[in-house]
């Protein structure tokens, strides 16, 4: 506190003689954060739904009918994958090498697409089979909460296509860096989420 | 035009919707629209809509966000009182076999209506509006984290208040109580768009709730001003901190639970419905898992302005400032142990009961702990009874009372008897009246002269503060006595006679609040005619003691010339007592954030896009979503978005300044 030090003769200074920067986007990343947790808490909503409805079949298909656990074993390996290789994009970032990066953010995008497109596949087999969100509180709540999680993902795939424009456009810049350590927060968040899913509903579900 | 085409066009808007057989709605509307078309034209004729583009709509200064927040809370709070005094009038007259002037359709509407605005377009703007412009001079900031963030989640505010008022005109608003319970609000019993307008109206709003909820927390948390650790922070932005961390921690619920909701009534979902195995009680829990943090979202601001007050005019460091921030910390805690005191009656057992019913008790002990500290700080102080300590000293006395009646009801056995009575509406109207209310208006009469340069005028604002504080006596006390007598809440006519003076006298108070609300808005006219009489160019009107008092008023955009450096937590007067000397030389260009018309549009259609879902008018719906995530990437292609104020326009509006103090003497 150097600046509040006497100055002779004129009393106490109360303010920084020079312009005290706060670095652009000083905050982003805590604000990052809190919108993850707010977003957390949805899917803590989601669960807490599905753990009240989630035995509630109403007479109709329950877990063990539905559930094919191998294909969510496979969704399960391409979500972890994608965050793998979103990993790789950020190390490459880091040594600023912009192919390498980009490389790494469309395997990701990849995986993130091919996640979707079996968590569709899924889907569209239960409503097949009459197993559809009205039938029962159980697949209302169910649908809610991994439908929720693949909203989440097409929108970080969406995002994701947006920034690597950003970056061919403009480089790996500062703020580029920022936006894209925050999708990987974001990504590895959904990463976090689904872990959540794959065990309370799948794995759970089958032993219910 | 083939129907299916209509249909498509309109989806279930039809001239039907138009509520034309509503006489009272009608009158309103042509009210309203010429009161409106009359603004437009004043707007036009002195050509200020590009002022206000420019320089209010577009802008990202905190400061002026938060004055159009409080704009906003000023113009739904009118909206929210018409809809409380009809009630009143309607329940004074239904006795004796008269139905009173409202059908019930109308009424229950009403009743919705008025909580619903009184909590999220009156009170929260009011309160997010008075930290937006407070907490950044508090603590020595230049802006908010988030400037860009701060204009879209005012304008997405605003834009679930359109929607609301929306449904004034065109259809019809819920009929199922402010919290809208399933089943009451599901699609079998609600299937008009009332719900949807209430769903919609909150999930816009709800965005830019959360998001400003983020921005602030970051604000407090990083741009805090060198030496301001978190314990020298002024009580004001302490009680913010906690406010926003449950605005973060508890809105996401309620986006959450209004979706399930909503997927209920377009979906066909079974979350909430009483057969295919939903559970309605179930949005009764997750709603008020919402709803109990945020009474004390509303509340907790307040204290602080009441702090701040306190010791102001009391001429005293503030007494227990530890204990202060320490109580506020525990109810922040406390108040997602308590939800379920809400619904008692629901059945959840004597155990459950007891537990929720005793964390709701101790939430009295560090509210009572403010309490004392307030009356210690006034403890052989010198007390200058000017408006907002009057403000302080009336919500000191009808605010206890209403603790009172909250430990009461917070009995399982007692509330048995009072769950859903008058006596309920009289307790929260006092906590919130009496806590919430009288803390905004202290907080205005406080920080209006750093706002705008010139104090309020002291004779309206005084018989304002008597209208209301009288008139809140008057209006509530008879409904304890109701309810105690067991009547209960949202009835539109009455079959005993004998209760017909209660509602007179309640009837009676609301009139007085009316002269109330009529003299505020008298104050703010008299106030700015008489502006130059009023003035205050010290910056500095009641001697103040914390950092937003040592810069002009109104302060300039970039808030300080010079970063300011703190030693106390009474930080202006620890500089005045100090011997500060204003710096006249040597200002550096400031970094700050340019304006930008993002936030409006991303709200306009974020209003089209709710619009459509209520109406089922699907192409609409659609069109809006596309357009809104389309202008939200198309924002991210915008890189530069700040500029730098010059450090020769910094020296001129600083001696400006100085050339106004020395005109002082």
């Amino acid at each position: 506190m150097a600046s509040t030090a006497t100055v002779a003769g004129i009393g106490p200074v109360f303010h920084l003689e020079e312009e005290h920067a706060h670095a652009e986007g000083g905050s982003t990343m805590l604000g990052f954060w809190l919108y993850l947790m707010s977003d957390c808490l949805i899917f803590a909503m989601l669960f807490a739904a599905y753990g009240v409805l989630g035995g509630n079949y109403a007479a109709g298909p329950a877990p063990k009918d539905l559930f094919d656990l191998d294909l969510v074993a496979v969704n399960t390996a391409m979500l972890l994958f994608s965050s793998i290789t979103y990993g790789f994009a950020m190390l490459t970032m880091d040594k600023g090498r912009v192919a390498a990066t980009q490389a790494w953010l469309a395997v990701t995008g990849l995986f993130g697409l091919a996640f979707l497109s079996i968590e569709l596949y899924e889907f569209a087999h239960m409503i097949h089979e009459g197993a559809t969100p009205q039938r029962s509180a159980f697949l209302s709540s169910f649908f809610t909460l991994v439908g929720t999680h693949g909203l989440h993902v097409t929108f970080g795939t969406v995002w994701l296509v947006t920034l690597m424009v950003q970056v061919a456009r403009f480089g790996l810049i500062e703020a580029n860096r920022r936006r894209l350590m925050c999708l990987s927060m974001f990504w590895h968040f959904l990463d976090v989420v689904w872990i959540g899913v794959f065990t309370f509903v799948y794995l759970m579900g089958m032993l219910r | 035009m083939p129907d299916t085409l209509t249909k498509f066009i309109f989806g279930r808007l039809t001239w039907e919707s138009l509520p034309l057989h509503e006489p009272i709605v009608v009158a309103t509307f042509i009210a309203v629209a010429l009161g409106g078309i009359a603004l437009l034209g004043v707007i036009t004729y002195f050509k200020l809509w590009t002022y206000l583009w420019r320089e209010w709509f577009t802008s990202v200064d905190h400061k002026k966000i938060g004055i159009m927040y409080m704009v906003l809370g000023l113009v739904m709070l009118l909206r929210g009182f018409s809809d409380a005094i009809m009630m009143r009038l309607q329940q004074a007259i239904a006795f004796n076999g008269s139905e009173g002037y409202l059908n019930s359709h109308h009424y229950d509407q009403i009743f919705t209506a008025h909580g619903v605005i009184m909590i999220f377009f009156v009170a929260m703007p009011f309160v997010t509006g008075l930290m937006n412009f407070v907490v950044p001079l508090q603590i020595g900031a230049r802006d908010v984290s988030f400037p860009f963030l701060n204009n879209f989640s005012f304008w997405m505010t605003v834009g679930g208040a359109i929607l609301v008022m929306a449904s004034l005109f065109v259809g019809e608003f819920a009929r199922t109580g402010w919290l809208a319970y399933p089943p009451l609000s599901g699609i079998g019993y609600s299937p008009d768009v009332g719900v949807d307008y209430y769903i919609w109206a909150l999930q816009v709003a709800g965005v830019g709730t959360t998001l400003s909820g983020i921005n602030l927390i970051c604000t407090i948390i990083k741009m805090r001003a060198p030496g301001m650790t978190m314990m020298r922070m002024p009580v004001f932005t302490w009680t913010s901190l906690c406010t926003n961390v449950l605005i973060v921690a508890s809105f996401p619920v309620l986006t959450a639970v209004l979706s399930l909701l909503a997927l209920d009534r377009y979906v066909g979902t079974n979350f909430f419905t009483n057969d295919f195995g939903g559970n309605p009680m179930m949005y009764v829990n997750l709603i008020w898992i919402w709803g109990h943090p945020e009474v004390y979202i509303l509340i907790l601001p307040l204290f602080g302005v009441f702090s701040e007050v306190t010791s102001t005019f009391s001429g005293k460091r503030l007494f227990g400032y530890t204990s202060m921030v320490y109580a506020t910390v525990v109810i922040t805690i406390l108040s997602y142990l308590v939800w379920l005191h809400h619904f008692f009656t629901m059945g959840s057992g004597a155990s459950v009961n007891s537990f929720f019913g005793i964390t709701t008790m101790i939430i009295s002990i560090p509210t009572g702990a403010k309490i004392f500290n307030w009356l210690f700080t006034m403890y052989r102080g010198r007390i200058r009874f000017e408006l907002p300590m009057m403000w302080t000293v009336a919500f000191m006395l009808t605010f206890t009372v209403g603790g009172m009646t909250g430990v009461l009801l917070a009995v399982p056995p007692a509330d048995f008897v009072l769950h859903n009575s008058l006596f309920l509406i009289a307790h929260f109207h006092n906590v919130i009246i009496g806590g919430v209310l009288f803390g905004l208006f202290a907080g205005i009469a406080y920080w209006w002269p750093k706002a705008f340069g010139f104090k309020l005028d002291p004779f309206w604002g005084k018989v304002s503060f008597w209208c209301w504080v009288v008139g809140f006596w008057f209006a509530f006390m008879p409904l304890y006595i109701l309810g105690l007598m067991g009547v209960t809440r949202r009835m539109r006519v009455f079959d005993d006679p004998s209760l017909q003076i209660w509602f007179v006298i309640a009837a009676f108070g609301a009139v007085l609040i009316a002269c109330g609300i009529a003299a505020f808005l008298i104050q703010i006219f008299v106030s700015i005619r008489r502006r130059e009489a009023l003035a205050d160019p010290t910056g500095d009107p009641w001697d103040g003691r914390t950092l937003e008092w040592s810069t002009s008023s109104p302060p300039p955009a970039y808030n300080f010339a010079f970063t300011p450096v703190i030693r106390d937590n009474d930080a202006w007067w620890d500089m005045k007592q100090a011997g500060y000397i204003r710096p006249l030389a040597g200002f550096k260009p400031i970094h700050m954030p340019s304006n930008t018309g993002t936030g409006i549009i991303l709200a306009a259609f974020s209003v089209a896009l709710g619009f459509g879902l209520i109406w089922y008018i699907w192409w609409l719906a659609a069109l809006s979503f596309v357009c809104l995530i389309a202008t939200a990437i198309g924002h991210t292609f915008n890189y530069h978005r700040d500029f730098h104020i010059p450090a020769a326009e910094v020296t001129r509006t600083e001696k400006a300044r100085t050339t106004l103090l020395a005109a002082q003497g």
